[in-house]
């Protein structure tokens, strides 16, 4: 045996038109947390997809355990210890765990082959205990958290022998107490002999779990450096290959103008939620996962039905019914998945973009062209979107474009007041920077912004004031941020 | 040269030629083995004669197309056009109604069908495929008692001119299908609604929080199927000069087969009218060749049914190979 887990050495991957990965070594100890930062379109995804065998390398040697092998399918890398947990989950909800544990590789007695439920539900419970798990093996997954169908999928992963596991962005969608668990279980998983490979954008996760840390640009690997003795910045300037000078962008351009006042709102999801939004200001809404606050956003936007309660703009009561009535009143959502509610994501860039504005484009059965490629040119140059053409697939385009692409199609309707749920998750540091800055830019013009964030950094650095819920409602605001830090929010969205 | 290029990229008509190439080819691959196997083939009168054939499957399948770029589908498009072909011959035989006003209710029939497929598949969120299945069974039976189960002729001429006239040497279905489609183009691009329809195939989601009515753009795309099929059972019946219980059986599975073939997405969202017109000749130049050559319609079915597989396949393929990342 070898002295890693795994040797990734000069690895090349083309695609069409497209210098992926430019000669890549990666090498993995036993038992260790490797931590694999890059910004969106560095090549990680397509070097983690090479381990998992969904692309082949052009050039290149993998060793697993010292041993040259050849991965060509996902089976054969699941066959060589190697289990791979996506951003999106890949169970089957409506089966039990132990059937998708088992899933393509049941268990069947010789003979009648008939499958042995016994021994799988069995195999799935001893796997689920050795990790601390307490769930009931024919519990189904749709009746599971995130979080824990999170668990679920690492077990299944250990269940087939997996040393190496890799996971991608594996805390994006966890609440924090959720997150304590996984770091938990990656502890155990250490102490067994397994070796991660951590893929994340967050950095205080990075410096809480991993032992070191590769940083991948433009395909290439830039270094590794062990986790204890870097630092945020260095890490940052690895990735964007330059010094990032202000990270945050925020000057205060709040007034004491009132535009919107929500009183009592109340829907099946939220309870009694009472704020004043003031002209120019960001709003950082925060607390913990089901906490309520997407919940809160779709009310506003007319999605979820409003129960009671009242919405005042400009002073003046409105009705919002539906997405429609928001708009129409100014209001925008850059809601908090973009690939499943922004996006159409297999149009091009400039149909998303326009969507909203199509009165402005389209009059009397007649294309403005002009105006369409004038739309859509300012705001690729003004969000610095990288996009060669507007015929562009959004699909085809990193994180942080498509999320800018997001943006800038509500931008395009001048809203009074913008609702941002999450928005830089899952965009890379650069553009995340490009984003803070097009909000303060916003607030400049008057623009009133409601920032729903997971990120305590970002709600610290980017907000005017801060509102924290919990089971469904605001449960505080903080006037003055000098009185906010980490712990009273955690404090008070635990209330 | 730069512009050259732009002008390739942006130009609606070679933008069409590249995205349909292959069925393109497949029809220009078809012309040249037709016109060697019957040298009556590349006639001016045989691919009138084509056009003909395909003009009322062509302007169903127009409707069909609309529906199936919101990812829906319609599958009462065949019972539609007997209902109301039905109903218009014995508006005029039986009840002795004036042609214009038997042609206008016979459509707007078929206009209520499909307003009552989209309203209900709109605020039940039930299945397109049941509702439109369940009117499919409706409208049949409809089509057998409104003429108590018997053919019924019409012999006012001036109807069946709707359907068998002529202007100059085109038959005026092909006019009706090239106006549609006219009409239809301006719909689907130049009109809100029209993208609209591409939104909610696209992405349902992603469309209701952008504040498109999503039962707005059901309703109007199966009460335009409705419409159309309305009309081509209109059609259909004064070229036949009889109203038939029976026809448009299994119309709507030409009219999928005529849309799928000119590559619109049986997910949503991607497809053009452009794509069904060649998709429809396609299968109209097969059947037209294959009649020629005097090969049985059990066999040509068998044909059409290879022909659908293949031409699907290589477009499927083709879409993998050109995605890259």
């Amino acid at each position: 045996m070898g002295e890693y887990a795994i040797e990734m050495n000069n690895i090349h991957k083309h695609f069409p038109g497209v210098y992926a990965l430019k000669d890549v070594t990666l090498k993995l100890r036993r038992g260790e947390v490797l931590a694999l930062l890059g910004e969106n379109g560095a090549g990680k995804s397509t070097l983690m997809k090479i381990l998992s065998g969904v692309y082949s390398s052009d050039e290149g040697e993998i060793y697993i355990n010292g041993q040259q092998c050849h991965i060509s399918s996902p089976s054969d890398s699941r066959n060589l210890g190697i289990g791979t947990i996506y951003q999106e989950l890949c169970l089957v909800p409506n089966m039990m765990i132990w059937e998708n544990f088992f899933l393509g590789i049941e268990k069947v007695s010789l003979g009648l082959r008939k499958i042995q439920i016994k021994e799988m539900r069995n195999k799935t419970k001893e796997v689920l205990e050795s990790l601390g798990l307490d769930i009931d093996p024919s519990s189904k997954v749709s009746s599971l958290s995130i979080a824990q169908q999170q668990m679920v999928e690492i077990a299944r992963a250990i269940s087939f022998n997996a040393q190496i596991i890799i996971m991608d962005e594996p805390t994006s969608s966890l609440t924090t107490k959720e997150v304590e668990k996984l770091y938990e279980l990656i502890g155990r998983l250490k102490k067994n002999d397994i070796s991660i490979i951590y893929i994340s954008h967050r950095m205080e996760e990075i410096f809480k779990i991993t032992d070191n840390v590769l940083v991948m640009r433009d395909g290439e690997t830039v270094g590794t450096h062990i986790t204890s003795k870097t630092n945020k910045d260095e890490l940052i300037s690895m990735m964007v290959g330059r010094v990032v000078e202000k990270y945050y962008t925020k000057n205060n351009h709040a007034t004491k103008e009132k535009i919107l006042e929500v009183n009592d709102l109340t829907t099946v999801y939220n309870k009694n939620v009472t704020f004043d939004l003031y002209k120019g200001e960001i709003l950082g809404l925060t607390g913990l996962m089901g906490a309520g606050r997407s919940e809160l956003s779709r009310a506003l936007f007319g999605i979820d039905e409003i129960l009671s309660g009242t919405i005042l703009l400009n002073g003046k009561a409105i009705l919002i019914k539906n997405p429609r009535d928001a708009i129409a009143n100014g209001l925008a959502l850059v809601p908090e998945n973009r690939r499943e509610q922004g996006l159409i994501i297999r149009n091009n860039f400039g149909f998303n973009i326009t969507l909203q504005v199509l009165n402005q484009i389209l009059h009397n059965f007649k294309l403005d062209r002009k105006k369409e490629t004038l739309i859509i040119g300012s705001f690729k140059k003004n969000l610095n979107i990288q996009a060669f053409s507007e015929k562009q697939k959004v699909m085809n385009l990193s994180g942080g474009n498509q999320q800018k692409i997001v943006l800038a199609k509500w931008l395009a309707t001048d809203p009074i007041v913008l609702i941002l749920d999450e928005p830089t998750r899952g965009v890379d540091v650069g553009a995340k920077a490009e984003i803070y800055t097009i909000m303060n830019q916003l607030t400049e013009k008057g623009v009133s912004i409601i920032m729903i964030s997971s990120e305590l950094p970002e709600i610290l650095n980017m907000s005017d004031r801060v509102a924290v819920m919990s089971r469904g409602t605001i449960v505080t605001i903080f006037e003055n941020m000098d009185d906010v830090n980490q712990q009273v929010i955690m404090n008070y969205s635990l209330h | 040269m730069k512009n050259d290029q732009k002008f390739f990229q942006q130009n609606p008509f070679f933008t069409f030629f590249r995205h349909n190439a292959g069925v393109l080819l497949g029809v220009v691959g078809l012309c040249i083995i037709m016109s060697f196997a019957s040298p009556y083939f590349m006639t001016k009168a045989n691919i009138l004669n084509v056009f003909m054939q395909i003009s009322t499957n062509t302007i169903a399948a127009f409707g069909m197309t609309l529906v199936i770029l919101t990812g829906g589908i319609d599958l009462s498009v065949g019972s539609l056009q007997a209902l109301t072909g039905m109903t218009v011959a014995v508006l005029i035989t039986n009840l002795g109604i004036p042609v214009p006003l038997a042609v206008l209710i016979g459509i707007l029939v078929g206009l209520a069908c499909g307003l009552f497929n989209g309203t209900i598949i709109a605020f039940t969120k039930m299945p397109e495929f049941i509702v439109t299945l369940a009117m499919m069974t409706i409208a049949r039976g409809l089509a057998y008692i409104v003429g108590d189960g018997k053919p019924t002729r019409v012999s006012d001429d001036s109807f069946n001119q709707l359907g068998a006239g002529f202007l100059g040497p085109i038959g005026l279905p092909i006019i009706y299908m090239f106006v549609i489609m006219a009409l239809l183009w301006y719909f689907l691009n130049r009109t809100k609604t029209g993208r609209h329809i591409y939104a909610v195939g696209g992405n349902k989601e992603a469309a209701l929080y952008s504040g498109i009515s999503i039962a707005k753009v059901q309703i109007i795309v199966f009460s335009l199927s409705g419409l159309l099929s309305g009309f081509t059972g209109v059609v259909l019946t004064a070229r036949m000069y009889t109203g038939q219980p029976a026809i448009g059986n299994g119309a709507e599975l030409d009219a999928i087969a005529a849309t799928v073939l000119g590559g619109t997405s049986m997910a949503g969202g991607a497809g053009t009218l452009g794509g069904t017109l060649i998709g429809a000749l396609i299968i109209g130049i097969m059947g037209n060749g294959l009649n020629l050559l005097n090969i049985s319609s059990f066999m040509q079915m068998v044909v059409k049914g290879f022909v659908i597989l293949v031409a699907v396949f290589i477009d499927t393929f083709r879409k993998k190979s050109s995605k890259g990342i």
